[in-house]
């Protein structure tokens, strides 16, 4: 399963941010994965909390914004999701149809906790 | 007590497209062309690099990359056999091979002596698609078993193709499989790319496949 090697990259990129920020902890990462990214939520939760035991990241919430995948019509211009397997233009039936989004793998933003500064 | 949210936007796999960078410029930096197999196992990546072995012998010098979920030599052993240099990466039960592993075979390949780098990737029609391992080319094998509704049913790995071969077309006879259906799909994904029907059996559409193959290989040595 590529969920291990995606979450362990996930954990590089946001304790390197964390580092960065100062967090002393970060309650929640916010992900935007596209469906054709193919990464089930539920087995990257599971190593997650694997591989974060002990660290500041422990207590973190994974949010997953998933993005449907979008093709658009050369023909007639309309644009549609596709629904699991690959189709052809649902209005127009032509095969001349390009993909316009949905693989997206991104680590959008963390949301972190600082305790007090002791300036 | 202070909670802050911090944008970041970075790709999940930006180290491995990293290093996938840097494998892709070290081959160019060789004059080496390296191509990336993805295929369904037992499709026939590995009887197809051995063909192409056989039949550009003497003017292409090939070395391969065999990617395997355990430490079995199967593969690497019979490309050894068939003359080329060959390392098995292992990617302890990984689906998927990354740029990193691809560096570790290309540090045992002799490099100045190649022309061509073939990667025979793990035999997954899900997972290898995201990952970049710096080759210049993906080429994806379907074999006539394997059906005409897989460019249909996983379009994802179907994506960013240099070329398509179909194999054991000698195969057509026994099995329901519509080219024109299959190339349907594949060009909706890749509209102008080859798609190279082949048997490694009776050795049939071979010679396309090593033409393209070396056009590739001379337009990356005078790159
Ligand atoms: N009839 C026929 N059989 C073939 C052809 N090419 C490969 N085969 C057979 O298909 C089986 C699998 O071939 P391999 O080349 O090992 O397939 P592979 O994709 O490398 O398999 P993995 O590395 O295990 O995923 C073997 O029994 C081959 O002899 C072909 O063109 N025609
Ligand atoms: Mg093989
Ligand atoms: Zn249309």
């Amino acid at each position: 399963m590529h969920e291990l090697s995606a979450t362990r990259h996930i954990f590089e990129i946001v304790m390197a941010q964390a580092h960065l920020s100062e967090a002393d902890s970060v309650d929640r990462i916010n992900l935007v994965i596209g469906d054709f990214s193919n990464i089930v939520p539920d087995c990257v939760n599971v190593y997650w909390k694997e591989l974060t035991k002990g660290s500041i990241c422990e207590n973190a919430e994974i949010h997953f914004d998933r993005r449907a995948v979008v093709f658009s019509c050369q023909q007639c211009q309309n644009t549609f999701e596709l629904q699991g397997k690959l189709s052809i233009c649902p209005n127009c039936g032509s095969d001349q149809i390009s993909f316009l989004s949905g693989d997206e793998m991104l680590v959008e933003s963390i949301e972190i906790t600082k305790f007090e500064e002791n300036s | 007590m202070t909670s802050i949210n911090v944008p970041i936007i970075q790709n999940i796999l930006q180290a491995n497209d990293f290093v996938a960078e840097e494998n892709r410029k070290i081959f160019s930096d060789h004059h080496i062309f390296c191509i990336n197999i993805m295929a369904a196992p037992g499709a026939g990546k590995t009887a197809l690099i051995l063909k192409t072995i056989e039949l550009l012998r003497g003017s292409v010098r090939i070395g391969v990359i065999e990617g395997d979920t355990a430490s079995v030599t199967i593969d690497s052993d019979k490309v050894v056999l068939a003359g080329a240099p060959a390392v098995q990466v292992t990617t302890a039960g990984d689906c998927h091979m990354d740029a990193m592993m691809v560096r570790k075979g290309m540090e045992q390949l002799p490099l100045d002596e190649l022309d061509l780098v073939i990667i025979e990737n793990i035999g997954n029609l899900i997972c290898p698609a995201e990952w970049d391992l710096g080759s210049h080319s993906n080429t994806l094998i379907a074999s006539i078993a394997e059906g005409d509704d897989k460019p249909w049913k996983y379009p994802n790995i179907y994506r960013n193709l240099n070329a398509v071969v179909v194999t054991k077309t000698d195969l057509l006879p026994y099995v329901d499989f519509n080219l024109e259906h299959f190339s349907q799909g594949v060009n909706i994904l890749n509209p102008d790319v080859d798609i190279f029907p082949t048997s490694a059996k009776t050795g049939a559409g071979l010679d396309l496949w090593t033409d393209w193959l070396l056009s590739q290989i001379e337009a990356a040595s005078r790159a």
